[in-house]
């Protein structure tokens, strides 16, 4: 079971949390001015950048879980759910980058999609951690699931930086300068610039909850497994013998075909 | 290590010389790639001309998923890489060999391509230095993108749906990189300062420095 103290702080974190995004939502909506130039429209930025945070955050996250377990001094079954539960929350932040992105293109653009650098980058980023995530899903024992799932994850994330360069270069070296640079950055001040400290503090937060449930959750489905197999051991062992042997007559071999690590 | 590479590559080259997949599937295969590219697009000599490097590298792209899946299918097939390991075989020889044997498959199946290409499209090409140069350093990137990526995915029963979606995006930068060189080197640039060339470079340096160090890991774990 869980512990004690880890079921308060995540009941604590999400009560913050939901009260923090209601105040970016207050704030971003009612208190904050729009925008000279892009009138309401502005109101998008306290959520797509820090959401994009969150994902790029999560992705970290993956990376420090994978190498923790692939090194074999720090070696725990516990730093490969870890990465595997921040992956899948980075996959959903990922998505609603992409989704708030395109709702704040269509109207500023012109366009749902531009192939941007960044937005092409993102847009890989999603698919290589959506493979990541398919990958967990094979089948497998839990070490050698770890194993393969943790390389996956280190190399797609060394692989981001070459797909992020060949993106910019694809984008600038035969045209002019990004799309998005100058409209999101500069000449950003007072309520404005609070509410997106906000929003970044509140989306970070929000992520470590999504974390802590969906890694408590990964934690119980891997003692359901290792219950069941508990189970199934025992009940093999409670048969009589003569049955068993007539149950499976290629016993021998099939252990033999496919060696097991459990 | 190289002995060992170098065994694993013959040994793989003489299964494929005496069952001729590559020669046989994936070849007719990428040929039919490039005619439904013709069907996809417009037939327009000029149309067809532009997007000419970008084509011919995603046919073997496309190509290289089959070449790299069978070549861990091999080992797979019967745990016969367990065998390999008891027998002491390297593992990084291993994944050496099965790069150098795909590797030769695949520059292979990119001439008789590039032929292909230049009946089908006719494209005015030139600059063949760097043509070849950003052939070979690609052509590295994707066989130990690929080779790992297929050890990666061996085993799932949903194997050959899972390795495309695995391998397409990780090895997407060689997609890019490869068709500007290409481009670039189309236009008459026959510099071998092209930056392509220097990041298909770092990414077949990369791929097979992770797959070297990882692939022992994949294999065991």
């Amino acid at each position: 079971m869980e512990s004690r103290g880890y079921r308060w702080s995540r009941r604590a974190i999400g009560i913050v949390s939901l009260l923090l995004v209601a105040a970016t939502v207050i704030l971003g909506l009612w208190i904050t001015p729009p925008d000279v130039v892009q009138g309401q429209l502005v109101r998008l930025i306290y959520v797509h950048p820090p959401v994009a945070w969150v994902a790029y955050l999560a992705y970290g996250v993956t990376s420090i879980g994978s190498i923790l377990y692939l090194w074999k001094r720090t070696r725990n079954l516990k730093w490969d759910l870890l990465a595997a539960a921040s992956a899948e929350v980075g996959v959903v932040f990922t998505g609603l980058t992409l989704i708030t992105g395109s709702i704040w293109g269509r109207p500023a653009w012109g366009v749902w999609w531009t192939w941007d650098a960044r937005l092409t980058t993102t847009a890989l980023l999603f698919v290589l951690y959506l493979g990541y995530l398919a990958l967990r899903r094979v089948p497998a024992d839990s070490h050698q699931r770890a194993v393969r799932s943790s390389i996956a994850g280190l190399i797609a994330f060394i692989d981001v930086p070459i797909v992020h360069q060949s993106v910019v270069w694809w984008r600038t070296l035969h045209q002019g300068a990004t799309v998005l640079n100058p409209s999101l950055s500069p000449k950003i001040h007072g309520e404005m610039a609070m509410t997106l400290l906000l929003g970044f503090i509140s989306f970070t937060s929000v992520y470590a909850w999504m974390l802590m449930h969906r890694y408590q959750i990964a934690i119980l489905e891997q003692k359901v497994l290792d219950a069941e197999l508990d189970q199934l051991i025992e009940e093999r062992r409670r048969e009589p013998d003569s049955e068993s042997r007539q149950a499976r007559p290629t016993n021998d071999v099939g252990n033999f075909d496919q060696p097991s690590k459990v | 290590m190289w002995r060992d590479a170098l065994l694993i590559a013959t040994k793989d080259l003489k299964i494929e010389f005496r069952s001729k997949v590559t020669l046989n599937l994936i070849l007719p295969f990428a040929f039919v790639v490039l005619i439904i590219f013709a069907f996809a697009l417009d037939t327009s000599p000029g149309t067809l001309q532009k997007v000419a490097p970008g084509l011919f590298w995603l046919a073997v792209l496309f190509s290289s998923i089959f070449s790299v899946d069978r070549a861990v299918a091999i080992e797979s097939d019967d745990n016969a890489g367990d065998g390999l390991l008891v027998y002491g075989v390297d593992p990084g020889g291993i994944f050496l060999g099965k790069v150098i044997s795909v590797f030769v498959q695949l520059f292979l199946l990119e001439i008789f391509l590039l032929l292909g290409v230049v009946v089908l499209y006719g494209p005015k090409i030139g600059g063949w230095l760097l043509m070849l140069a950003s052939a070979l350093f690609a052509t590295i990137g994707l066989c130990a993108a690929g080779v790992t990526y297929s050890q990666l995915a061996s085993g799932s029963r949903a194997k050959q749906t899972l390795l495309p979606l695995l391998l397409v995006p990780v090895v997407s930068p060689v997609l890019l990189a490869a068709t500007k060189a290409w481009q670039d080197a189309f236009a008459a640039a026959s510099s071998l300062e092209d930056p392509w060339l220097r990041l298909l470079i770092v990414f077949a340096v990369v791929y097979l420095a992770l797959g070297a160090i990882f692939y022992s890991s994949i294999l065991e774990g």
